[in-house]
């Protein structure tokens, strides 16, 4: 069995691989949702794009589904005092997640078009909403929330209904929609012919431009904000409680870890540097770089805010030495332990039989194709 | 009934109108997953179309089902946080695992595989085709699997220990939770009731083709594939029921008890009680019928294990918080930092029952300063109401045997080429199709309101379960989910309805009743 201390880091960093998993995989799905109004203008147009994702959306959700079982199993604490404290938002992107399944499988089943155009709004409702509150969420991250634990380990709350409306929070948001836009973009591009494609390629050029700009108007935003540093911390090597470490809240906090490992300025800027890349390459008509250049946004914007708040996980505003960190908020030794067995021997076979489908349905998805399948395609 | 303002009953009410909407769909989809791999398999063997024609029918209304149960399914694993954190930190560290596990090995399986199931026909070889209808099946049973595995531990929390240090339960031993003899139990009666539910929904519907004299030839060759399968289901369900499960674990001891109204202990084997009027108040059933070594028989599989009656329940509940309280008591100086020797001695003797002691807290916050009368009603909340037990396991147990009736006679009538005149039964068919759900929704109600006053059966009461959150907040959700699933369910019924008139001619081939016939 590895140490206690090496074992919480890694789930870390299993957990930040199934969110980014998530956003890289369920990302394109959302954001081809949310172009849905502009990509498509006629209904055939439409079955196109929702083709391209249709036959694979429903894999990908599972991210979803299995970071979310995964946060329970191993960090019970933030599971607990994340979902609940942010109710009414996991409230929305879950009543904008039923249309989605229902949305895919029933809009192509009557001819109407009042029950097409619903849907077709409902799809899209689906894919921004969650896209949203996910980001809303993470803003909230950075700015605290108002949580505390009581010596039994209950949460209570404080604020009021619209306090994680806040411009930070709004402005992640932002950020999350036009990433995943842009991501859907470029599969788009990738995957389809004729004016849809065309349109995809305009969108993604124009959100690449735009994501790049938010993200450094993040960077100095963050540079302005109080941050938490953590000044002491029980054994690690332990079981440990929040109540174990002594936490002061600093102007600027939240670049702390820039100062301490100067390589960390390599994310944020290969952040920039990739959203600018999918705009080019989506400018030149080089699909597979723009799609390649916008999951690399992905993955380096997400880690740039997973390691900016390391080791926080989940910081309070009410209270801040409740504010959970990997260290105190990790499940025992042994569930650790046992889970990263599990995970090592699945995870692999999940992605080898995942990529064996999408190898069978590659190919473009043309307005011909549809014709063709029209009793079968979505 | 239900305060406006009581966050634990309205949040009590929120999950189980959502996990009994979600097991609307869960069902059909274990059972109608099996029927596609034999119409699937039955087309790849003989290479004949209606088989074929069978699978992507059949599938269609698969498609239009799972739709449903993907969407209702995410809520029920986003509730445990939201309205249940105090739930979720007390033992994720345990029932955490089977769910993250489920996500991983199953519900990705079923997830990647269904698109290729409708969107792989052209795509692959026909026996690959049928290779990834099979892996869509097991998906699905696996999830069920695995769901129930948390579920069984709810009900029998084995393989697991408090720590006072973190405030949690933390797991011991996984293999425990996994071969929990409760949860494999479960197991095989949820799956056989869902593949009773498959084939009553293929058995139906086919014999309103057969009533209507249209499309006979698919109509027959699915009857009989529903038949076959549904009574092989039904007995199994039967056989299968998970009564042997009631006889580990004092929460499911104290379920058995009050399904069948079992006041006192009874020299082994028990009577079993086929008819009552159970007596809450006065502690007897009235105008009971019994059924003389039943009972004995039937729940502990031997006839000399005697079934624990209420009374002895209660009096054995009532030791159990009077340790309890030493347990909290000890606790409570754990935590301020007295780890004294006679301490821990203490808390070590009387931990077991410390979930005893916890559902004082509804009464007095100290728990040790309990008095005799709120000592009683604790006793007294440990046994659930017994009269809806009672009468929701009979309703259910009714059914399943008209399910094995129903499967016998098709089965029988349709092996003899009976079948044709024998129109009473092809209505009787039709009209049962929603049946098996009434009986799925009785017997997770009997599980689950039979748990009560627990969420972790001795570990946890449920009234300590919930979030701390505003009864505004619940209230906000209920009726906002609540408001989408009644529109969704509306139109899942109808685009159901839809398509079963529109019968197999919704496959566009031109081969099926109703279509303009092409060569």
């Amino acid at each position: 069995m590895l140490d206690y201390d090496t074992l919480k880091l890694i789930w870390w960093g299993l957990l930040a691989t199934l969110l980014i998993g998530f956003a890289l995989m369920d990302g394109f799905d959302m954001g081809v949702a949310m172009l849905l109004p502009y990509v498509g203008r006629t209904d055939e147009e439409r079955r196109v794009a929702i083709n391209v994702v249709g036959p694979t959306w429903e894999g990908n959700q599972v991210w979803l589904v299995l970071a979310g079982g995964a946060i329970f199993a191993a960090w019970p604490l933030v599971y607990a005092a994340g979902f609940s404290v942010f109710y009414y938002a996991l409230v929305l992107a879950l009543c904008a997640l039923f249309l989605r399944p229902v949305g895919f499988d029933y809009r192509s089943k009557l001819a109407h078009p009042h029950w097409r155009s619903f849907w077709d709004w409902g799809l899209f409702v689906g894919g921004l909403v969650p896209a949203l509150v996910f980001g809303i969420a993470i803003g909230n991250l950075f700015v605290g929330l108002p949580f505390r634990f009581d010596d039994t380990m209950r949460v209570s709350y404080g604020g009021g209904l619209l306090d994680q409306l806040n411009p930070f929070g709004l402005y992640c948001g932002l950020v999350s929609a036009c990433l995943l836009a842009l991501h859907g973009a470029t599969l788009l591009l990738l995957r389809t012919e004729a004016a849809v494609g065309l349109r995809a390629q305009r969108a993604a050029m124009v959100l690449g431009c735009l994501l790049a700009l938010l993200f450094i108007l993040g960077g100095v935003w963050l540079a302005g904000m109080a941050g938490l540093s953590l000044q002491s911390q029980g054994a690690v090597a332990k079981a440990l409680t929040p109540f174990e470490k002594t936490v002061t809240r600093v102007a600027g906090g939240w670049l702390l870890n820039y100062g301490r490992w100067d390589w960390l300025w390599l994310l944020p800027v290969s952040g920039v540097v990739a959203a600018l890349l999918a705009s080019l390459s989506a400018w030149r008509g080089w699909r597979w770089a723009a799609f390649l250049a916008s999951a690399a946004a992905i993955v380096a914007i997400l880690l740039t805010a997973g390691l900016s708040l390391f080791p926080f996980v989940l910081p309070s505003s009410m209270d801040v030495q409740s504010s959970l960190t990997l260290w105190d908020a990790s499940s025992s030794h042994k569930t650790l332990w046992a889970m990263l067995l599990v995970t090592a021997i699945l995870l692999p076979i999940v992605l080898l039989y995942t990529s064996w489908v999408y190898r069978v349905l590659r190919g473009p998805v043309t307005v011909e194709a549809i014709r063709r399948d029209s009793h079968t395609a979505y | 009934m239900i305060s406006p303002d009581d966050v634990v009953t309205l949040s009590r009410l929120q999950f189980a109108l959502t996990a009994m909407f979600h097991f609307l769909f869960v069902p059909l989809t274990l059972g109608l997953s099996w029927i596609l791999v034999i119409c699937e398999a039955a087309y790849v063997m003989t290479g004949r179309q209606v088989y074929q024609d069978m699978t992507r029918f059949w599938g269609k209304l698969f498609g239009i089902n799972f739709a449903m149960g993907v969407a209702t399914g995410l809520t029920l694993e986003f509730q445990f946080g939201t309205n249940w954190a105090y739930y979720s930190h007390y033992v994720g560290d345990i029932f955490g695992v089977p769910l993250a596990i489920e996500g991983m090995m199953a519900f990705f399986l079923e997830s990647t595989f269904i698109g290729l199931f409708f969107f792989g026909w052209n795509r692959l070889s026909p026996v690959k085709h049928l290779m990834v209808t099979t892996l869509l099946a097991l998906g699905t049973n696996l999830s069920a699997l695995w769901i129930l595995i948390a579920n069984g531990w709810m009900q029998n929390p084995v393989g697991a220990e408090f720590n006072y240090h973190t405030m949690r339960m933390e797991l011991v031993s996984l293999s425990e939770v996994f071969f929990n003899p409760v949860a494999q139990a479960k197991f095989v009666h949820t799956v056989a009731a869902g593949y009773v539910t498959g084939a009553m929904f293929v058995l139906g519907i086919s014999a309103f083709y057969l009533l209507r004299a249209r499309d006979t030839g698919f109509a027959i060759r699915s009857f009989a594939i529903a038949a076959g399968f549904g009574l092989a289901a039904s007995l199994s369900v039967i056989v299968l029921g998970d009564e042997s499960g009631y006889t580990t674990g004092e929460v499911q001891k104290v379920k058995l008890a009050a399904i069948e109204a079992e006041w006192e202990t009874h020299p082994a084997p028990a009577g079993l009680t086929l008819f009552g009027l159970p007596n809450q108040a006065e502690e007897r059933t009235d105008y009971a019928v019994k059924v003389p070594y039943a009972l004995g028989l039937i729940a502990t599989r031997s006839v000399d294990e005697p079934v624990i009656g209420i009374k002895d329940l209660k009096r054995n509940h009532d030791l159990r918080i009077r340790r309890g309280m030493k347990a909290y008591e000890a606790l409570v100086k754990l935590k301020a930092g007295d780890r004294s020797d006679a301490v821990l001695l203490q808390f070590e003797q009387h931990k077991a029952d410390l979930g005893f002691g916890l559902l004082l807290k509804k009464y007095t916050p100290r728990v040790v300063d309990a008095t005799e009368a709120q000592i009683a009603q604790a006793v007294s909340d440990t046994i659930p109401q017994v009269a809806p037990l009672f009468w929701a396991f009979r309703g259910m147990v009714g059914l399943g045997f008209l399910f094995l009736f129903i499967f016998g006679a098709s089965f029988w009538y349709l092996a003899r080429k009976q079948l044709a005149p024998r129109r009473w039964l092809l209505r009787l068919c039709v009209v049962a199709i929603p049946l098996p759900w009434v009986a799925a929704e009785l017997g997770w109600f009997v599980a689950e309101y039979g748990r009560q006053p627990w969420t972790i059966s001795g570990i946890l009461p449920t009234h300590l379960s919930v979030s701390s959150i505003e009864a505004s907040q619940v209230w906000t959700s209920l009726l906002g989910i609540g408001a989408i699933y009644l529109g969704l369910f509306v139109v899942e019924m109808y685009l159901m309805l839809k398509y079963i008139r529109l019968g197999p001619a919704s496959l566009g081939t031109g081969r099926y009743h109703g279509e303009a016939t092409t060569a």
